[in-house]
Formats: C-alpha cells, sequence, structure tokens
C-alpha cells in the first residue's frame, strides 16, 4: 500500500481508457465502468482513513521518485491531515456524483471519460508535494470541466463555460510565475513544497509579498473570493447537477486548500502580513455579500451557489485568525462544505430532473408531495443554516471563536450574518416545501433509490460530524498546529540566498 | 576543422541528398512516366535529409566551404526540425485536394529547393552566405504560396509576399554592409570580435542591427515585419502555409540566434551571454516580444478565416519565442530550441486536420468545423482540440511544457513584466483557440454541413503528431536533452 496515492489518482483515468474504449450506445455499461472505477479509490480513502497516524504533523504515505532530473522536477506525492481530509472528500464524492449522473442520455461515452479525468486532476492536486506536479493537476481539471459545463450544461453554458476557463487560467498564469519565482529562488532550485516550506525563513519581505499576491489572487478565484467570484453564479446555474456538486464541493475547497498548502507554510511572512485585509476582512465580506445575493435569487440553484460563497467566506475568516480554533474550523468547515453544499445541489437537481425547472415561485407544499425527499431536504437546510447538532454548526462556531480573539467587529458582522443564512434558507423552505400544493406538481415522485443512495450517506456525515466532529478533528489538528506556529513564529529573513 | 570546398562536400550529405533529390524530381517530371510519384520521391529525399543530419549529429564540428557555413550541433538540431518540417509539408501536399494537378514536379522541387535554403539558413556563418540563403528561401517561398495560378487570392498572397519580403531584405542587406563597413569582415567571428572590442560607434552598431533584424524579424514574423503573414497564410496553398509556419520560422530563428549569440555576443562560462556594450539590442527585443505577443493574440482574437486565425496565433508565438531570445542565457537558447520541436508538432498538426477539413468542405472558416465532433469527426475534433490547447500552452500537452521553459528563462533573469504580460496574453490566446473548440464540440452541425471524411493519409500524421503531443506533455526528458546538447556552435 506504499504507492496508494497513486493508485488513487491514477484508477479514474484507467476507468477513462476503458470507457474510451467501449462501443459509444452501450450507456448502461459505461455509467457502470465508470462507477466501478470510482469505487477503488474510495475503498482506499476509507483505509487512508483508518491507518493514518493522527499523533504526528509530518507528511505520510510519501511516493518520490525523479521525473525530469535535469530539471529537478519529481513525482513527489504525499499526505498530511490537511491533504488526507480533502483526499477523502474528493474520493467520497465521485461515486455520488457519478450515480448522480445516471440521467445523461447524450454523449454518455464523453460525458464520463472527462469525469474520471476530472476525478484523477483532483486527487491529483491533493496529494502532490511537487509543485510542478501541483500545477500539471491544477491545470488539467480546466479541461474536462469546461467541457463538461460546456457541452451538457444548460441554456448558457458557452459562456458559463468559457468564462470559468478564462478566470481560473488568470489565476494560473500568476500561480506559475509565483512558482518558477519559487523555484529559482531556492539553491538548488527545486519544485520539493517540502524543501520549499523548510527554507520559508529566508525569503526576502519583498519577495514574498509578491510571490503571496500572486499566489492568492490565483487561489482566490478558485475559492472564490470577492471580487474575483462573477465565474462562479454562472457556472453553477448552468453545469449539471453533478458537476455542480463536483464544483462546489472539491473545486473551491482547491483555493483555499492552495493558501494553506503554499502561501501559509512558504511565505509565512506575508502571511501575516496579508492575513487580515486579504484572509479575514476579504472572508467576512465573502459571508455577508454571499448571503444577501442569496437572499435576492429566483432561481433554487443560484441561491445555493452564492451560499456557498457565504460559507467558504467562514473558511477564509477562520485561516486568518491564526488560532488553533480558527484554523481547525476552516478545514472542518471546508470539509462539511462539501458535504453539505453537496447535497443543497444534489436535492436541487432532484427537482430539477422532475419539473425542468428551480424557480423558487414555481413549487409549494412538496412537503406533503414528497415526504422522504423533504425529510433529507431538512437535513441539508438546516446544516447548512447552521443547526446545532449538525455538522456545519461545528466549525461555523470554532471560526466565531478563533476570530473573537482575532478581530472582535468581524467577528460580530460574521456572526450576524448567519441570521442572514437562516433567513434565505427558511425563507427558500417555506416558499418550496411549505404552503397549499401547487397542483400542477401534486403527482411528482418521492426520491428513487439510486437518489436515496447519493444522499444518504451525506447526511450520515453531515449528523455524526454535528455531533463528533473529532471524526475529522482528530485527522487534522496536528498539522494545523504546526502550520499556525510556522506562521506566528515567522520573522523576516536574516539574508537573503547567496 | 575549417575546410575548403572540395573537403566540404563530404560533410554536406543532408544537403546533397536534397540537391539529388530536386534534380531528380526536375527530371521525371520532363519523362512522359507517371508523374504521381514525384510526390513521393520528394518525401523519400526529405527523409534521407533528415536522417544524413541526425548521423552528423555527435560527429566532428566545424567550418566548411571556407568558413561560409558551420557544422555544429545547432546546425544539426535545426536540420532535422527542417528536415521534418519539409516532410510534414510534402505529405500534406500529398493528401490535399487544392494542390492536385497542379504541376506537381515544379511544386515538389522547390519545396525541396526551400529546404535547402533553410539548411543553409540555420548553418551560415557569413553575412554573405546568410543574405543569400535567406533570399533563397524568400524567392521560392514567393512562388509557393502563389502557386495556386488561377486563384486570385493565392496570386495576391505571392505578391505582398514579394513586396514587403524586397523590401525587409533590403533593410538587412543594407544593415550587413554597415557592419562590413565598421568592421571589414563578412564572417561572423570576426564581425563579432570587432564589434565586442569596442572602437565602433554604439549607436552606428545599433542602427546597423535593427536593420538586420528586418531581414530575420519578417522571416518569423515579428512585429512590426509581420505584416505579410496574416495575407500570405490565408492566401497560399494549405500546406506551404503549414511550411511557411513551422519551417520558415525555425530557420529564421536559427538564423536569429547564429547571428546574435554566437555572433556578435560575448558567451560567459556559467552559461550568459553579454551584449556588446553600449548596444542595448536585448531591452528592444523584450519590447519587441511583447508586442508581437500582444499585437497577434488581439488581432487573432477577431478572425473567421482559420487560416488566418493561426497566422495571427503564429504571429503570438513569434513573440513567446523571443522571451527565449532576450534572456541572455543558454537555458533561454534552450527554451527556443524546445519551443521549436513543440511547435512543429502542434502547429503543423492543427493545419493537418485544418486540411481534412479543407478537403472535406471546401471551406476554412470557423463554420467549417461546427459540430465536427457530432458528425462523423469526433477522431479530428479531438486531435485538433488537443493541438489547439497544447498552442494555448495547458498541460498535459507539449505545449505547456514548450511555454514552461521559456517562463523559466525569463522569470530566472527576473523580467517580471514580460513574464505577466506573456501570461496574460496566453488568456487571451486560450479564448480564441477556445472558440474553435467551442465550434467543434458545442456546436451542433446543421443541415448542409458534410459528414466528415477521415482520410488515411492525413489521419496517419495527425496521429503521430498527436502521440508526440502528448508524449512530450508528460515526459519530454529525451527533447529537452536533445536541446541542451544541440547548444553548441563551433567558434564559440
Amino acid at each position: 500500500m506504499e504507492n496508494i496515492l497513486t493508485y488513487m489518482t491514477f484508477i479514474p483515468l484507467a476507468g477513462m481508457v476503458a470507457v474510451l474504449a467501449m462501443p459509444r450506445d452501450a450507456h448502461e455499461l459505461i455509467k457502470k465502468v465508470a462507477l466501478a472505477f470510482t469505487i477503488p479509490p474510495l475503498l482506499m480513502a476509507i483505509w487512508l482513513y483508518m491507518n493514518f497516524d493522527r499523533t504526528t504533523d509530518g507528511v505520510q504515505f510519501m511516493i518520490r521518485h525523479p521525473w525530469i532530473a535535469s530539471y529537478n522536477i519529481q513525482y513527489l506525492m504525499g499526505v498530511d491531515g490537511l491533504s488526507v481530509t480533502m483526499i477523502l472528500l474528493t474520493a467520497l464524492l465521485c461515486p455520488i456524483c457519478i450515480l448522480a449522473s445516471w440521467g445523461i442520455d447524450k454523449g454518455v461515452k464523453g460525458y464520463f471519460a472527462l469525469f474520471l479525468l476530472l476525478n484523477t486532476g483532483m486527487t491529483g492536486v491533493f496529494s502532490s508535494l511537487d509543485f510542478f506536479l501541483f500545477y500539471i493537476f491544477w491545470e488539467v481539471m480546466l479541461l474536462p470541466m469546461y467541457f463538461l459545463i460546456g457541452i451538457w450544461g444548460g441554456p448558457r453554458r458557452e459562456y458559463a463555460a468559457i468564462k470559468f476557463f478564462l478566470y481560473t487560467l488568470f489565476g494560473s498564469v500568476l500561480m506559475l510565475i509565483a512558482m518558477l519565482g519559487l523555484y529559482f529562488y531556492n539553491e538548488p532550485h527545486t519544485f520539493d513544497m517540502l524543501v520549499l516550506m523548510e527554507n520559508a525563513g529566508t525569503y526576502s519581505r519583498q519577495f514574498q509579498w509578491w510571490a503571496w499576491l500572486a499566489l492568492f489572487i490565483g487561489f482566490a478565484i478558485k475559492i472564490p473570493a470577492f471580487p474575483f467570484h462573477t465565474w462562479l453564479p454562472d457556472a453553477h446555474v448552468e453545469a449539471p447537477t453533478a458537476i455542480s456538486v463536483i464544483l462546489a464541493g472539491v473545486l473551491l475547497k482547491m483555493g483555499t486548500y492552495g493558501i494553506l498548502r503554499v502561501n501559509f507554510p512558504m511565505l509565512p511572512l506575508a502571511t501575516q502580513e496579508f492575513a487580515f485585509w486579504a484572509l479575514a476582512a476579504l472572508g467576512t465580506l465573502n459571508i455577508v455579500y454571499g448571503a444577501l445575493c442569496a437572499m435576492a435569487q429566483a432561481d433554487m440553484k443560484k441561491l445555493v451557489a452564492y451560499s456557498s460563497i457565504s460559507h467558504m467566506g467562514y473558511v477564509m475568516l477562520g485561516m486568518a485568525t491564526l488560532t488553533p480554533q480558527g484554523i481547525n474550523g476552516a478545514v472542518l468547515q471546508m470539509f462539511n462544505h462539501g458535504t453539505v453544499t453537496a447535497m443543497l445541489f444534489l436535492l436541487v437537481g432532484v427537482i430539477y430532473d422532475r419539473a425542468h425547472h428551480r424557480q423558487i415561485d414555481g413549487f409549494g407544499g412538496l412537503a406533503s408531495v414528497m415526504p422522504v425527499y423533504t425529510g433529507l431536504m431538512t437535513i441539508a437546510f438546516f446544516a447548512a443554516l447552521g443547526l446545532p447538532g449538525l455538522s456545519a454548526f461545528i466549525s461555523e462556531v470554532l471560526v466565531l471563536l478563533g476570530a473573537w480573539r482575532y478581530s472582535m467587529p468581524l467577528t460580530i458582522v460574521a456572526a450576524s450574518a448567519v441570521i442572514l443564512t437562516a433567513g434565505y434558507m427558511l425563507w427558500m423552505l417555506q416558499r418550496v416545501w411549505l404552503g397549499p400544493v401547487n397542483e400542477k406538481y401534486a403527482k411528482m415522485e418521492d426520491v428513487s433509490v439510486r437518489e436515496m443512495v447519493t444522499l444518504v450517506p451525506l447526511a450520515i456525515i453531515v449528523i455524526v460530524l454535528g455531533v463528533y466532529p473529532h471524526a475529522v478533528l482528530d485527522l487534522i489538528n496536528p498539522t494545523l498546529l504546526a502550520l499556525n506556529a510556522t506562521v506566528a513564529n515567522a520573522t523576516e529573513a536574516v539574508a537573503a540566498l547567496p | 576543422m575549417d575546410l575548403a570546398s572540395i573537403e566540404s562536400l563530404a560533410y554536406s550529405w543532408p544537403e546533397l541528398i536534397l540537391v539529388a533529390t530536386l534534380i531528380f524530381v526536375l527530371v521525371i517530371e520532363t519523362l512522359p512516366i507517371k508523374r504521381t510519384l514525384v510526390g513521393e520521391i520528394a518525401l523519400l529525399g526529405t527523409a534521407g535529409a533528415c536522417l544524413a543530419a541526425a548521423m552528423q549529429s555527435g560527429g566532428p564540428q566545424g567550418w566548411l566551404f571556407s568558413r561560409m557555413v558551420a557544422i555544429d550541433s545547432f546546425a544539426t538540431f535545426f536540420k532535422i526540425v527542417l528536415g521534418l518540417s519539409a516532410f510534414g509539408a510534402i505529405w500534406m501536399s500529398l493528401g490535399s485536394k487544392e494542390l492536385r494537378g497542379q504541376h506537381p514536379g515544379e511544386y515538389y522541387m522547390i519545396l525541396v529547393a526551400t529546404t535547402l535554403g533553410m539548411f543553409y539558413m540555420a548553418s551560415s556563418t557569413n553575412m554573405l552566405m546568410a543574405y543569400l540563403s535567406l533570399e533563397f528561401v524568400s524567392q521560392a517561398s514567393y512562388i509557393l504560396s502563389g502557386f495556386l495560378k488561377d486563384n486570385r487570392r493565392s496570386g495576391e498572397a505571392a505578391l505582398k509576399y514579394v513586396i514587403y519580403g524586397g523590401v525587409a531584405s533590403g533593410a538587412m542587406v543594407y544593415g550587413m554592409s554597415l557592419l562590413f563597413g565598421l568592421t571589414g569582415s563578412l564572417d561572423y567571428a570576426l564581425l563579432g570580435e570587432r564589434l565586442i572590442a569596442g572602437d565602433t560607434n554604439g549607436p552606428v552598431i545599433f542602427v546597423a542591427l535593427l536593420l538586420v533584424l528586418a531581414g530575420f524579424g519578417y522571416k518569423i514574423a515579428m512585429v512590426p515585419f509581420h505584416m505579410w503573414a496574416p495575407d500570405v497564410y490565408e492566401g497560399a496553398p494549405l500546406p506551404v502555409t503549414a511550411f511557411l509556419a513551422v519551417g520558415s520560422k525555425a530557420a529564421g530563428v536559427a538564423m536569429l540566434i547564429r547571428f546574435f549569440y554566437p555572433g556578435i555576443s560575448t558567451f560567459g562560462g556559467d552559461g550568459t551571454w553579454t551584449a556588446i556594450a553600449g548596444v542595448d539590442w536585448p531591452s528592444l527585443m523584450v519590447t519587441v516580444a511583447m508586442v508581437t505577443m500582444t499585437l497577434g493574440n488581439f488581432a487573432a482574437l477577431r478572425q473567421t478565416n482559420v487560416k488566418r486565425l493561426l497566422a495571427y496565433s503564429s504571429i503570438a508565438h513569434a513573440g513567446y519565442t523571443l522571451m527565449g531570445f532576450v534572456a541572455l542565457t543558454d537555458d533561454g537558447l534552450r527554451a527556443m530550441l524546445f519551443y521549436v520541436v513543440v511547435y512543429y508538432l502542434m502547429n503543423l498538426g492543427a493545419f493537418a486536420v485544418l486540411l481534412m477539413v479543407l478537403n472535406n468542405s471546401g471551406r476554412e472558416d470557423i463554420d467549417s468545423f461546427r459540430g465536427l465532433a457530432w458528425r462523423g469527426g469526433a477522431l479530428p475534433a479531438a486531435a485538433m482540440a488537443i493541438f489547439l490547447f497544447s498552442l494555448a500552452g495547458l498541460p498535459p500537452f507539449a505545449g505547456f511544457i514548450g511555454k514552461f521553459y521559456l517562463f523559466a528563462a525569463v522569470v530566472d533573469r527576473e523580467m517580471w513584466t514580460l513574464a505577466v504580460v506573456a501570461g496574460l496574453n496566453s488568456v487571451v490566446a486560450l479564448y480564441y483557440y477556445a472558440r474553435i473548440v467551442r465550434t467543434m464540440y458545442l456546436d451542433l452541425p446543421v443541415d448542409g454541413d458534410p459528414v466528415m471524411v477521415a482520410d488515411t493519409h492525413n489521419s496517419l500524421l495527425i496521429g503521430l503528431l498527436v502521440l508526440g503531443t502528448l508524449v512530450f506533455g508528460v515526459y519530454w526528458a529525451p527533447v529537452i536533452d536533445f536541446a541542451d546538447r544541440s547548444l553548441f556552435f563551433v567558434g564559440r
């Protein structure tokens, strides 16, 4: 099992090859094969979870091979508490999304092949520890995403797909330049993230500033942080359900993951200096702005998309505080948001499949028509608005606890936004599920078995983590405490490198 | 090694094979036998020249024909690339409908002759030889681009090419005469030595270099000497366009490097170069590079003819390539060499798919790609998408690795502005490349769009190029090592 990360990353790619080799019209078979290739990574992720050493902040399950020796590029993979959490989330959501895509009937072969490629890219990003490798995986995700939104999306899919593509590429090229800057700053030149972190103390303040900003813009676009967020509502509304789930559940996390993986440990001094404005203040703005926008939406999916912007704000606020509570809360929130938002998008997808529209005003009284569905939906909604006993409550409270010691005004603003969240969530609940039954949809079928399989595991996780958050906190705590210490203890480099 | 004429022939196998091929083609053309064979003979000849050049790598290095041309690993590298370009162009010509029945004998003869000229462009170490070979290639290119005699656009292209080419080479020859006047030598080595010695007037050298640059810049379609490219690319027969875009540009790059680096710069032991004191051509070229890529990309945004779009894209790529040129390091030169190879794969590939579409529908505008993936062209569409994304510089394709090395060369010298401008340009470029991809995949075919039939002949070439673009995107160590070994100039 020492190559487990390689297997987890490349089994979906093998799946893509298998899918491409199938006859075009064997729809059912293609779907089953695609599903079959996402199950082993899930099982391996569970194995990884069981065997992960929770007492250390070091990198585990490391794989190191030279790749392009003349340029010191390595195939270097490994996980710590931060990345293992994200790998778990990815491995969990991918099979669920394949199931949620069962209704796809146009270009089936292409859809599932691209989806599996996307899966490889995502797992690869979270497991690479060589910056070059990280960048390759980061970019590899763009292509499938472009096609998945652009071909299988809604009416304005072309616009949404190219907007997503251009925004992300813009961020990536800045990241590329910063990455090369880091490479040449180190002697001998290297992309090895572990070495880049180790030498963090030798980077001059000016260099850290510029590199931090370039990387931050790249990552902020992915989060998406205000004012780089405008691609997200478009992409979400147009993307098919499963792709929205991946987008919100995994891709957004890459922004904050990148900041924690690169900006924090490699550029600690700049992190200290930028944390307040770029992360805390912008994060709080995200919380409030996202919530206000969500309130004004008439389309359910757009509402959930804006709620994502709002919830990712907590992650930014939490990590900016540099307190144990705050940063633990932030990463826990990344995981929780991944599961909760995935549920929300799946639930919206369920109605959309039946009614072919998502207008909040177009329904009414669905609770009496679809009782099981409404039960699941209630769990997701209450988790999203932070009800105690469900997962997101814990992470938001941790973030706010950390933030309280950091900046009281921001905490008050962020905490008050919870009321807005409750407002738009409950208001949508009331308009869609309560009230008189809309006769047009009086005969809607309740959730099918396949839909149950996608929703129930997530619901269980949401409930379990609400009661026992240590299932994830134990995993991430040592890594994050060490990360905190790195940033908190950073001082200006005494002398630049020779 | 410094050989006179007759002895030099023993080291001129690639060129001799090309000469033999073109004579052979010419003779066959006059015989009353089956004329379709001339293309295949030309194909074999260029392949042989390529092979002969490859066999020279690692062999003796030195000067031939009394220091007129060099035989060194740098020249060998470019001869291989140029030979492959000619091979690709001839292969495409054989599979092209528009060239069918258009005097194949003359056509292939001129194409092989152009290749011969390009070989000498890559290896000349004397201003006279440089001028002659460049002019030789230009003359032959004029004829090739005007080869479709009953096509007005083709004729227009040739005429524009002649006019621009005449002006550019006129400027170049004037610059060379100034340099000769200043130093009393046509030989790069002596010329450089005297210029570097520093007893001549900086501004005068600068003006002379500017004029020389006009000639080289025109060959690689660098702003402001790029104006001919869109019209010529659009009007010329498609295989010729591909040849100009890939081969002509590579030869220009070779000439540019050989003149400006071993010619007139000083090599420091640590892989860096120093320009002549007081003559700041590198700074000028930084600006030129930025303007070239920006202008190329922004002009490409609005094009509806794919050939023309690729012409502007090739101007932009000249700009990217110049990033390696201004770094004044061996790393920069190596990045350029690597980029030439990668550019060959992806650009020739894009032209090959375009050729297939043109053969199939008789059109070459963006709409001829509409819904290509959904009307039998799934594989050509996938290949085109790979080439275009590679041109845009996205991993995991070779184009990204090429750009990566260019960026690295620039960042290493801390030229941040250039790096950021090039980065932003990549984003702009993605927009128009993605436009073609969008048309192929996101738009559905309408009534009247012909069913795409992929012929084996062109598919074979496309398949090979796709393979290269993919493999070198993931494992490129052999290519970069080869480029590294090829960075040897005689007399450095």
